[in-house]
């Protein structure tokens, strides 16, 4: 999508060298999914976009290094809160806004909305609308990897909220049990809804959580997209080599409240700003490339411009699509319906 | 005919599928080195060995996950719970997860796979271990739940449930796990969503499912010494129904009884006798009656959970009711 094309060049950060063109897509990913949710935010007020819509701006930094460290082929599953997710993971993004906006050519076809964004065939399984559900879930695709021995390595995404659910540990003890290859990361964005971390958690080291189930882990900047390429990178390759299950804890903030609908009084307009002015993980990799010589201020607020009009034409393209059809109310529902067992009184279609 | 216990046919079951399909395991607590904790799967481990045979600690809601992702991934997971009354801890995987994954991804993921264990009443064990929860459970779209009564409807049905694509609820009898029975000895499939009539008869339509249907065959044979001849339906598979055997043995009959151990309220005899009276009304002499659990937690002491559950006299009793004969 560039017009102008990228500084060439490469930059060292942490011993590891990086290609120019690398760091400038990483940077347009998380800057696309800034600008997608803040598209997504604006269409939800003007109720285009109905019931719960959870919004990852500030978290940016998580979705793109994560990916940006796993094989295609890895399995990711994580919460409702998954637009960013699903475009990191390289999702159709006309399909996710016309999945918002409950459209026809929706990700799920209109029939799950912002909570269930699912894409198959780039291995993400979903998009699981109830705290914590995706972590066994997880634990499943993992256990199918050691099953099968195909190399792969399950990325299971949950929040500090969620990981306070029951399932999450027994999840953990089996992981460790049968040492399956799983990467349990916690987005710690400080908030479950309103509930600050210290009022829900007794140890708010939430990378300690694994220690009884002998589940190693590590807290990392989640705000850096460069440090979470790397670690994450470390912690699939721990995964892949059959030790084991390991948690990755990414210390990130939402900047939105919890849901569209929540205005976010629990917290101060300083904080937020704190993390916004001082640790806004798209400015920190812009900085990094303008000090290496690989980006310009200016080229920047070009890219800015080129990756909203993207963004603006995805959702005119979503919004021009029609509702789906009225039959898709009854498809879906079984594999092998037993039709003359279902005589749906008034069937549509 | 090989005349084998019902938790015979079932281990025939699970062993002939994953011999056939690889991708078939068995995971649950005490499946694999104690043989299962009522013997349901004796002898598997050894057959094949301690990757498709899995012993899980106690962690309902885990395990239950894990063969909702397993399936999701490609495998065909079959999910023992000890009993029923312990997969109430894995209703989130069960009605949140597998029974929703199809729709909810627009068709891109599915979750074919078995939960089973026992269900129904046990004996003497009291109010948390023995209970029906298969209207619970036939209320979800998207699961499909299977019930059966016999030795040769358990092989026949648990080897087209694990064969099926979709999440199938196979919910066995604690009570029927030691009845003999005959067996085919070739291969055979029982389909999904057909009911067997289990007695042919011209009075009266007694509809009953897993214990219930020896319950029903009892009270027919008494009713026969009364002059009445009583037809006997096990659905066999409660969701999908059979309405179209049910419809037409009641078009025979005019008049039914639906059985069913499980509480009155939003019972499957509920659904039953509400689908009997939308499709079937014109038929019916009387109105149709139904015979259930007390809607009571179950006791402990003998006489209060023999008198919590239905039994064969107040089956005798319905039919004659609805036949008029009272």
């Amino acid at each position: 999508m560039s017009a102008t094309p990228p500084a060439s060049g490469s930059l060292v950060y942490q011993g590891t060298s990086y290609d120019a063109q690398v760091l400038h897509a990483m940077h347009d990913s998380m800057l696309y999914i800034r600008r997608f949710e803040e598209k997504a935010g604006q269409l939800y007020g003007l109720k285009k976009i109905g019931g719960f819509c959870h919004l990852c701006n500030g978290q940016e930094a998580v979705c793109v290094g994560m990916q940006q460290a796993a094989h295609p082929d890895d399995y990711l599953m994580t919460s409702y809160r998954d637009h960013g997710h699903a475009l990191a993971r390289g999702s159709d993004p006309t399909a996710v806004m016309a999945e918002l906006l409950g459209r026809k050519g929706g990700i799920v076809k209109g029939k799950g909305g912002s909570m269930h964004m699912f894409d198959a065939a780039r291995n993400f399984a979903g998009g699981n609308g109830i705290v914590g559900e995706q972590v066994p879930i997880g634990l499943g695709f993992g256990f199918s990897s050691w099953y099968k021995e195909d190399g792969r390595v399950t990325l299971c995404v949950m929040g500090d909220g969620g990981i306070n659910q029951g399932a999450v540990y027994e999840s953990f003890n089996m992981a460790a049990l049968w040492k399956l290859p799983i990467v349990f990361v916690v987005e710690n964005n400080q908030y479950a809804m309103g509930t600050s971390l210290a009022r829900a958690s007794a140890e708010t080291s939430l990378y300690k959580r694994g220690i009884s189930f002998k589940v190693p882990g590590m807290a990392i900047d989640g705000m850096n997209v460069l440090e979470v390429e790397q670690k994450m990178g470390e912690a699939i390759a721990h995964a892949r080599s059959g030790e084991g299950p390991i948690i990755v804890e990414a210390i990130t903030y939402r900047y939105r409240g919890h849901s569209m609908s929540d205005p976010a009084t629990y917290r101060t307009r300083d904080e937020v700003e704190e993390w916004r002015k001082g640790r806004d993980p798209i400015a920190h990799l812009q900085q990094l490339l303008i000090d290496a010589g690989l980006g310009d201020e200016d080229a920047f607020k070009a890219r800015d411009r080129e990756i909203k009009k993207a963004v603006n034409e995805v959702a005119k393209a979503a919004e021009a699509q029609p509702e789906p059809d009225a039959a898709e109310l009854w498809t879906d529902v079984l594999n092998d319906p037993i039709e003359y067992a279902y005589p749906y009184p008034g069937r549509v279609g | 005919m090989a005349r084998i216990t019902y938790r015979e046919a079932l281990n025939q079951a699970m062993c002939e599928e994953m011999t056939r399909d690889d991708r078939v395991f068995l995971m649950g607590e005490e499946v694999a080195e104690y043989n299962g904790a009522y013997k349901v799967s004796q002898g598997m481990l050894e057959k094949f060995g301690p990757k498709r045979v899995i012993d899980t600690p106690i962690t309902e809601l885990g395990f239950a996950g894990l063969g909702v992702g397993a399936a999701m991934a490609g495998l065909r997971p079959v999910i023992e719970f000890m009993t029923w009354n312990f997969a109430i801890l894995a209703l989130d995987q069960i009605v949140n997860a597998a029974a929703k994954m199809k729709y909810m991804s627009g068709g891109q993921y599915s979750c074919p796979m078995v939960f089973r264990g026992a269900g129904g009443a046990a004996a003497r064990v009291g109010a948390q271990h023995s209970q029906s929860l298969e209207n619970w459970m036939a209320n979800v779209p998207g699961l499909k739940v299977v019930m059966p009564s016999s030795p040769a409807d358990a092989k026949g049905l648990l080897k087209a449930s694990i064969r099926d694509n979709d999440t199938v609820i196979f919910i066995e009898n604690e009570i029927n796990y030691g009845d003999i029975g005959e067996v085919p000895e070739e291969e055979y499939i029982i389909p999904l969503g057909k009911a067997d009539i289990k007695r042919q008869g011209s009075d009266v339509t007694l509809i009953a499912h897993s214990r219930m249907t020896g319950f029903a065959l009892q009270a027919a044979e008494e009713l026969a010494t009364q002059g009445i001849q009583a037809e006997v339906i096990d659905p066999r598979t409660i969701r999908p129904l059979d309405e179209a055997t049910i419809l037409a043995s009641v078009a025979k009959t005019n008049r039914a009884v639906v059985i069913e151990e499980g509480w009155r309220f939003a019972g499957i005899g509920a659904e039953i006798s509400a689908r009997i009276m939308e499709q079937g009304f014109d038929d019916l002499d009387a109105p149709v009656a139904r015979v259930t659990g007390k809607d009571v937690p179950m006791p402990y002491a003998a006489n209060l959970e023999r008198m919590a559950l239905p039994d064969v006299a107040e089956i005798v009793e319905a039919a004659r009711a609805v036949c008029y004969r009272n």
